[in-house]
């Protein structure tokens, strides 16, 4: 069964985790950096500099390892959940082929340090136009991936009247959408802005109006990257813990909500850009905060999921139930860690979230501080969760267990040292960004010096967890000789409740989504492309 | 509708509430309190702004008496904020005024509010009264290339 989308998933696998493999290597190394041990001299002629190798790890981190494993892992779930084939697999590898081309293509100028511009590739830095169309052609193929979904999830529609579709299937298509929708801002970016101009077609480039297409997708994208993790906390965790799904319609609401309000919120990664007027900021401001409510809706909904499956178990009492939980689990152990992590990492959110409360930690260091406990760890570390029962799954081979327990707790630890190091230098006024261990010679204090070194103490640990993470996997896929079969951990819902017809109707959601989005974007837009804003060269400036 | 279990409509509740609160919250600091992100101040020709306007000669004026308007141009390769040093009055009152003549910089003047993107075509700007005596860096906290790390300057009220 499924001979196709096994191969499928394992290819993305396979491209995900050789990108994970590279991008991070250099975290550590930037945390040394922080540290005041700085290996970048030893690294020359490969790695140029501390910004090159910081480029690779955002780019490879956050863009390459995330979207591979998103696409395969959701095509996955969609057909298995939906117990149907692709329609189209070879839309599917159309779009994975697509994907390892663009992927090629941008590879080339980030490996020969031309394209050192960070992953927000801030114009008028300008790398050069094959960078640019690599990145594009990757993201369009993660379109085809999604296309394929959609398609095969509509098909199943049309053969079931009527019926309602699973709740991983239905919440991988909500992602895929809500992907094909946001990414329609840096596609209008590179291919009307900055692929003309990195060809020299025209002469210059509105700042000011690239920044606002690039974060149109910029905050999307990081739901992009939490809702499969959610996939696994509502639709797969609690039966991994012998629980159910506490509210199946809750959390079907919630992914509604995140595909209608992630996308009408960027300008608060724009609070203190100059061409911005401060009400269309505050009007996001709003929007975020009200994003934050189907993520406390998913707190309680998983939270209730794993106390029932912790109570099956034998658990008693208020809390008893916590201690019967699968701890010896890695799958789960991984996810649980990092869901309480996220709960640190939410709450930063609100606090970035917060309007003018940002201008105490806009572009420090308690940015990346935050970021590596949301996509960091509440994502990254689910997906290695997810993959410590999909790849014995697909390969039929045991994991070792108490190594990828051992990673797991590590990972944990490694990651509240390391974040909480960056928070507290970013609380400080330490930029983000920055070659922290030469910066704080210039304009640092003792006390951060000590924040530094927990970032040094704290990569180190999470070195030592990702090394044994990629042992686990090579281990258990090539070398492992124990046999074993893995069930695809799909949980059930709790009660026999019937969903509710307005959440299984895609149109006034849809109707809904473009609506608020024109109404949070189409002014301002308009605004910077006739305000007559003076136009960039190109520079470059990382040689 | 559907149905919601007693202690998540609870919940739901709290939540909802928490966040109108935050709302409330942020809304009074900048409205009434004044504690305001930056908005719109004037478009600038990053190709000419070396060469003409205000940011030619940068540097600090005298509006009135401890009113100031500090004008900064801030360049990659060398990475440097025109000018780096600049000293006011304690009790002083000054605006900035910060464009770039090249990429995408940051300007944030540590331990206050000033905290901005800085980018070529815009002017950024925001108010602030220094009513403690010290230097404060004024630092740039958006990657410009591989100076970046030593890109600042230094405003002494005494």
């Amino acid at each position: 069964m499924f001979k196709t989308e096994k191969k499928l998933v394992g290819w993305h696998i396979v491209l995900a985790l050789s990108s994970l493999s590279i991008g991070a290597f250099f975290g550590p190394l930037q945390a040394w950096e922080h540290a005041g041990w700085n290996l970048y001299p030893a690294m020359q002629p490969y790695i140029a500099s501390y910004y090159q190798g910081l480029t690779l790890h955002g780019i490879l981190n956050a863009l390459v390892f995330t979207t591979f494993f998103i696409t395969g892992f959701l095509t996955y779930v969609v057909a298995t959940s939906l117990d149907r084939p692709m329609r189209y697999p070879k839309l599917s590898w159309a779009g994975f082929f697509t994907m390892v081309v663009g992927l090629l293509l941008a590879a080339v100028p980030l490996l020969l340090n031309l394209a050192s511009v960070l992953y927000t590739m801030y114009p008028p830095m300008m790398a050069p136009w094959y960078f640019y169309v690599g990145m594009t052609v990757f993201v369009v193929g993660s379109w085809m991936s999604g296309w394929s979904m959609m398609i095969t999830f509509a098909t199943w529609r049309k053969d079931n009247p009527g019926a309602t579709p699973p709740f991983q299937a239905f919440a991988s298509v909500i992602t895929m959408v809500l992907w094909q929708i946001c990414t329609l801002g840096i596609a209008a970016e590179m291919l009307i802005l900055v692929i003309p101009w990195a060809l020299g077609l025209v002469p210059g480039i509105d700042v000011q109006l690239a920044r606002t297409l690039f974060w149109f997708t910029g905050h999307p994208l990081v739901y992009f990257w939490l809702l499969p993790a959610y996939v696994s906390w509502y639709g797969m965790m609690p039966k991994q813990a012998d629980g159910k799904l506490f509210s199946d319609t809750m959390a079907r609401f919630a992914f509604w909500l995140f595909l209608l309000l992630s996308t009408p919120i960027g300008f608060h990664h724009q609070y203190v850009d100059p061409g911005v007027p401060a009400g269309w900021k505050y009007l996001h401001a709003i929007l975020t905060y009200a994003v934050f409510f189907p993520s406390l809706l998913t707190a309680f909904n998983v939270a209730a999921s794993l106390e029932y499956g912790g109570r099956q178990r034998g658990g008693k009492g208020l809390l008893g139930w916590i201690k019967k939980l699968p701890w010896g689990d890695p799958s789960y152990t991984a996810q649980n860690l990092a869901m309480i992590i996220f709960i640190l990492g939410g709450a930063g959110g609100v606090i970035n979230a917060s309007y003018n409360v940002n201008l105490v930690i806009h572009n420090t260091a308690w940015v990346p501080g935050h970021f590596h406990l949301t996509v960091g760890t509440a994502v990254t570390f689910s997906f290695m969760g997810i993959m410590y029962w999909l790849v014995p799954h697909l390969t039929g081979k045991a994991i070792q267990r108490r190594v990828a327990l051992w990673q797991a707790w590590l990972w944990a630890a490694g990651m509240l040292i390391f974040s909480r190091g960056l928070h507290w230098i970013g609380l400080l006024g330490a930029p983000r960004r920055t070659m922290l261990g030469v910066a704080i010679d210039n304009y640092g204090t003792g006390e951060w010096q000590v924040a530094s070194m927990m970032t040094g103490v704290g990569g180190t640990i999470l070195l030592i967890s990702g090394l044994l993470f990629f042992y686990v996997i090579i281990h258990g896929a090539f070398f492992s000789k124990e046999e074993v079969v893995v069930e695809i951990p799909f949980a059930e819902p709790l009660t026999d409740e019937v969903v509710p017809a307005w959440l299984n109707n895609w149109k006034p959601w849809l109707i809904a989504v473009f609506a608020l989005i024109i109404i949070a974007y189409a002014p301002m837009i308009i605004n910077l492309v006739t305000d007559g804003a003076a136009f960039s060269p190109g520079f470059v400036v990382w040689k | 509708m559907m149905h919601i279990d007693r202690l998540e409509k609870i919940y739901i509740y709290i939540s909802i509430a928490v966040l109108v609160i935050f709302t409330i919250a942020i809304t009074i600091a900048g409205f009434a309190l004044g504690i305001q992100v930056p908005s719109p101040s004037q478009l600038i020709d990053p190709n000419t702004v070396a060469s003409t306007g205000p940011y030619s000669e940068p540097g600090l004026r005298e509006l009135s008496p401890g009113n100031y308007e500090l004008y900064i141009r801030a360049e990659a390769s060398p990475w440097r904020f025109y000018p780096d040093e600049v000293t006011v009055p304690l009790n002083s009152t000054v605006t900035f005024h910060v464009t770039s003549a090249d990429v995408q910089h940051g300007f944030k003047l540590q331990d206050t509010n000033v905290n901005f993107m800085v980018l070529p075509g815009q002017e950024s700007t925001l108010t602030y009264t220094f009513t403690e005596i010290g230097d404060y860096p004024y630092i740039c906290t958006e990657y410009c290339g591989v100076g970046h790390q030593n890109m600042y300057g230094v405003l002494t009220v005494e």
